[in-house]
């Protein structure tokens, strides 16, 4: 091989494994990105079971039961609509009743959310970002307790 | 009266600091030597002011003088003394003072151990370096005052955030700065250069201690702060692709790439356009990192206590600095020559592959963390990108170069023979497949991947010793000659075993840990007992106590293994007084590099408890390994050829030790 040729290789090289990081990187967006929705959202949006999306609201009173061993339901809700959802694990310290939650998972046929990760920020006054903002949208009425840091 | 010293000192410090960058740049301009001469003392002054104001704000946590609005908001005078120190920068305010802390002990320590730098070099670095501090201390005194005070003085703090109050506060975020601001010193290096137009290798070995020592401050920051998340959080989880954990990644990625392409420069005077440019990137992503965690753009589970309207200053600091430099670079990049050839099989081949596959995946995580807020600008959609995006293209894309990694030293500079080099390398190859079929044999049952995840550890730690070993002649000459050649070597010989040994440690931790990890959630009464990892967990009961300021409960879990109670674990909950807030204390016991990790849940009705128990396998290696690597590190920067003070002697030993290599 040539200079030139030898140089073209190494630069084509280079180039390859730059697409194929770029190929890489899209399709693993099209597989692992979880759009955001609050309960309201659901009826417009139709999202198909088995599909992973981020539910976010508050935790409505009075709906948490604890059901064999560590599997618990809960309701979140953004005043408008309410969504049920089951969890299997130990909820985060600061889940409770009125509060910001965070429900990663899919719904399962039955129309019931089933959460695999279920998030509660770390400060007590805080609520997530996402749900703040979307119930604010809505026109909720957030106390002082429940604003962003 | 102390406080406004304290605030009087900062003051002072932002004018030194002005002067810092004013004087020595018409200095250089003029060509007058005597203003070239004020930057280090302008550099050494500077950080004494700020380590005054640091020291005053330390004093006010200790005496938990709360007529401080910052140390009101973030103290309690029940709080253990090490907690009020490391308060101090467990919020806004003081985190940005230790940055500045940080940043002007760098320049200080520029100012003194550049003494053998060339005259205009020094005062330029030490110029930029002093433009950042300018930065920053405005952006202190503007927008993040740690000195406002409060009238009337409240009685009592608010307390620190609880997940805060830990050994890892006071030692995670130190380390972290110290590697992400040492950093600034490659970046001014990098603009020195590029304002005098002339680069060569002395640049690349002046850099590259500096390179060293930020690379292993930020290697064990990593290190510890993914510790502490996984014994503090009580997820069992030491990674979360978190977008805080990615801004303290990406730099460390790029400054990786950037001690192997300052390698290239230093030896063979080649990728110096490409260096330079990488050493603005590395600091670059360290500022893209604290405008990620202080403006508060992020919905992230790190970013506490963090204010949006001080976002628009830190991105004004942000386009500032990376735009500026860019564009010094395209006016300037021309007017640096081109260095060596080399043929693409080679030991530069070699580190330019890894600079591509390096630069390539700090890239995808950069994309994966910034689509999210890039997308809701955009579009207002919201989405979150998880452990499955970075795991799928961060692990597809560094595998190769973790296959590579051994080759890369065995390699000759300028023309390299991969083939013997593969040669070499077999014996390496083979110890992998050896100790993960043994591995196989012992534990079967797990993923198939996971034994070949465990191979190419193992390969990699066999692989670097493959080098040394060679180097020493062990087995072709006499064991003494061998031996005397083997301490005769080059400590940067040594470093790169140790980091590439690390790299090895830390696979076979994170494949055992996530492949061979076992995980119950169980309700437990008392007496019940659950099985995990071959020992026994018997659940004694519940115990309430009390420490300085919380509650908690505790469960106390006998371990038996064959019938035989080895130890016991207590795992509790914390409800902090001061906020009202509880916290989870997971409960853990280290069997060899395995651990058993336990975490209590919820209290059932009937008295049961939630309990959530993890065997880890293997979990400390993933530490370690990052411990080995900042050994590495270390090790290189003994070397005395990089030893910034002393270049005339490191010219003439020279010789005889690249012989050697």
């Amino acid at each position: 091989m040539t200079r030139k040729q030898k140089r073209l290789a190494v630069i084509g090289g280079g180039v390859a494994f730059l697409v194929a990081a770029v190929l890489l990187v899209m399709f693993a967006f099209s597989q692992s990105i979880a759009y955001f929705y609050v309960p309201g959202d659901l009826a417009k949006a139709n999202v198909a079971p088995g599909t992973r999306i981020r539910l976010g609201g508050l935790v409505e009173n009075g709906t948490v039961r604890r059901g064999e061993g560590s599997t618990i339901t809960f309701t979140v809700t953004d005043t408008l609509a309410t969504v049920p959802v089951t969890y299997t694990g130990i909820l985060p310290d600061l889940f409770r009743e009125g509060q910001g939650v965070v429900a990663e998972g899919a719904f399962g046929t039955d129309g019931l959310f089933v959460a695999d990760t279920v998030l509660a920020k770390h400060d007590e006054t805080y609520m997530p970002k996402d749900v703040a903002d979307r119930l604010k949208a809505q026109g909720v009425e957030l106390s002082g307790k429940e604003t962003i840091k | 009266m102390i406080i406004e010293l304290g605030h009087y000192a900062l003051v002072l410090a932002l004018a030194t600091v002005i002067v810092q960058f004013v004087l020595p740049v018409i200095g250089t301009a003029r060509g007058d030597r005597a203003l070239m001469a004020v930057a280090p003392a302008a550099a050494l002054a500077g950080f004494f002011l700020v380590l005054f104001s640091f020291s005053v704000l330390t004093f006010a946590y200790v005496v938990s003088d709360f007529s401080v609005a910052n140390v009101w908001e973030n103290s309690h005078s029940l709080k253990p003394l090490i907690y009020k120190i490391s308060g101090v920068w467990g919020n806004h305010e003081g985190s940005m003072m230790l940055w500045l802390l940080i940043l002007s002990f760098f320049s200080a320590l520029v100012a003194t151990f550049g003494a053998n730098l060339p005259e205009r070099l020094r005062a330029n670095v030490l110029a930029v370096q002093g433009l950042i501090s300018v930065a920053f201390a405005l952006f202190i005194l503007l927008t993040s005052n740690p000195f406002l005070r409060l009238a009337p003085a409240p009685a009592e703090g608010r307390d620190l955030n609880p997940v805060l109050q830990d050994i890892g506060l006071a030692i995670h975020p130190p380390l972290l700065y110290l590697g992400y601001v040492g950093f600034s010193v490659c970046f001014s290096f990098a603009i020195a250069a590029l304002i005098d137009g002339r680069i060569d290798a002395a640049w690349a070995r002046w850099v590259r201690p500096w390179a060293l020592a930020a690379w292993s401050f930020l290697t064990a920051g990593i290190a510890m702060g993914s510790y502490w998340a996984y014994y503090e959080l009580g997820w069992g989880g030491w990674w979360f692709w978190d977008p805080v954990e990615n801004a303290s990644f990406i730099p460390w990625l790029a400054g990786t790439a950037l001690l192997h392409s300052a390698l290239v420069m230093e030896k063979r005077e080649a990728l110096k356009i490409w260096t330079v440019l990488l050493a603005i990137l590395t600091f670059s992503m360290s500022l893209l990192g604290t405008f990620l965690v202080r403006s508060g753009v992020l919905t992230s589970v790190h970013a506490f206590a963090t204010d949006p309207t001080r976002g628009v200053f830190i991105l004004g600091i942000l386009v500032f600095f990376i735009g500026g430099a860019l564009s010094l670079f395209a006016f300037r990049a021309a007017t640096l020559k081109a260095g060596g050839l080399f043929a693409p099989i080679s030991r530069e081949g070699a580190l330019v592959l890894n600079n591509l596959i390096l630069t390539t995946a700090a890239a995808t995580v950069l994309t994966g963390t910034l689509y999210p807020l890039v997308l809701e600008a955009l579009t207002g959609e919201k989405i979150s990108v998880g452990p499955p995006f970075f795991n799928l293209t961060f692990g597809g894309l560094i595998l190769p170069l973790l296959l590579a990694v051994p080759f890369g030293p065995l390699l000759a500079w300028k023309r390299g023979d991969v083939f013997a080099a593969g040669q070499r390398l077999f014996a390496a190859a083979g110890v992998g497949l050896v100790l993960a079929a043994v591995v196989l044999y012992i534990h079967s049952g797990g993923p198939v991947l996971a034994y070949f995840g465990l191979a190419i550890g193992f390969y990699m730690i066999a692989g670097a010793v493959t080098d040394l070993w060679l180097r020493a002649g062990i087995g072709k000459v006499k064991g003494n000659v061998a031996f005397r050649r083997l301490i005769g070597l080059p400590g940067s010989a040594f470093g790169t075993t140790l980091a590439h040994i690390g790299i090895g440690v830390t696979v076979i931790g994170i494949v055992a840990a996530t492949a061979f990890q076992t995980e119950h959630v169980v309700e437990m009464k008392p007496g019940m007992q659950v099985e995990s990892g071959g020992y026994t967990l018997v659940f004694e009961g519940m115990r309430q106590g009390q420490g300085p300021n919380y509650t908690e409960e505790s469960g106390h879990f006998n371990v038996m293994r064959g019938g035989v109670t080895v130890t016991d674990i207590w795992s509790s909950k914390r409800l902090y007084m001061a906020r009202r807030m509880p916290t989870t204390e997971a409960g853990i016991r280290t069997f060899g590099l395995s651990q058993l990790y336990v975490s209590l849940g919820d209290a059932m009705a009937d008295g049961g408890m939630v309990v959530r128990v993890w065997w880890k396998p293997m979990i400390l290696c993933i530490w370690i390994g990052a411990l080995i690597m900042m050994a590495g590190g270390a090790v290189s920067l003994l070397d005395r050829r990089l030893r910034v003070g002393a270049p005339q002697k490191a010219r003439k030993v020279k010789p005889v030790l690249e012989a050697a290599e």
